[in-house]
């Protein structure tokens, strides 16, 4: 089956990610096609390599990051949620003037446009969040 | 685009108090160049988001609620509310925005497409969509 997910929360404060990587992982692993994660809202805060969790806790951002490094998984960053929150890449860092950036690997950011493609792409989209 | 599906866009929440209801808003306005056939519906407090003459002036934050208004322009079919949840919150349909819709090749027109329904109708919407995006 081909599916896409949208993660709606922020990671640690809510177990949406958790969830959402967790059905990813096995999806991929059942011989799925993953066509996209999409993070939106508070979702977008998963993809800054800027987390520092304590170490004996799960980091999530790289449970990500090495997720789509295995299985080359598309995974987009709204840009207008990650405007606000500041999520930044070096797109986002030179068009708004920022003197930083903080995305992390195998993450980028583009517009809603690519959740609306995946829905129609996709046999099923599949939504974490309260 | 030759597949096209049947969206729904189930909002759950009231308009101000989370950023859920305006981020919802900014897909459907994105989404509306997609052409697939959109649906809104609105259920437990997502039913304020509907409510007319909201006043945003002394909390500092930008009312969208106008936004609803222009729907019709952007490619939205159907907006259904639920009745028991309007009813749950003291509300009536003349408390709600009318939104407008219009076909430009056709010229068909609708003056009002915001439908209050019961729940087993909204069931049965749910069940006919393709995709339903829950904010």
């Amino acid at each position: 089956m081909k599916l896409a997910v949208q993660v709606n929360e922020g990671p640690y404060q809510h177990q949406a990610s958790d969830s959402a990587y967790h059905f990813t992982k096995a999806a991929l692993e059942g011989g799925h096609d993953v066509f996209r994660v999409f993070f939106y809202h508070d979702g977008v805060l998963n993809g800054t390599r800027l987390t520092t969790p304590p170490q004996d806790d799960r980091n999530i951002v790289k449970r990500w990051v090495e997720l789509a490094e295995k299985y080359d998984l598309d995974l987009v960053l709204c840009v207008a949620a990650a405007q606000r929150r500041g999520i930044v890449d070096d797109g986002e860092a030179e068009r708004n003037g920022k003197d930083a950036t903080n995305i992390a690997p195998k993450f980028r950011i583009s517009g809603l446009g690519q959740l609306i493609e995946a829905a129609i792409q996709c046999d099923r989209l599949v939504v974490f969040g309260d | 685009m030759s597949d096209v599906k049947k969206f729904m866009y189930l909002n759950r929440r009231a308009p101000y108090g989370t950023i859920y209801a305006w981020e919802s808003l900014e897909v459907v306005l994105i989404g509306a160049a997609f052409d697939q056939e959109v649906s809104l519906m609105f259920v437990d407090d997502g039913v304020f988001q509907l409510v007319k003459g909201s006043d945003t002036s002394e909390s500092d934050m930008k009312n969208f609620t106008p936004t609803y208004r222009t729907l019709g322009d952007y490619g939205v079919r159907h907006m259904y509310v639920d009745k028991t949840s309007l009813e749950a919150h003291g509300l009536t349909q003349d408390d709600l925005i009318e939104v407008a819709w219009e076909d430009w090749e056709s010229e068909e027109e609708v003056d009002n497409i915001v439908e209050v329904l019961d729940s087993e109708e909204l069931a049965e919407k749910l069940g006919e969509s393709d995709v339903v995006f829950s904010f």
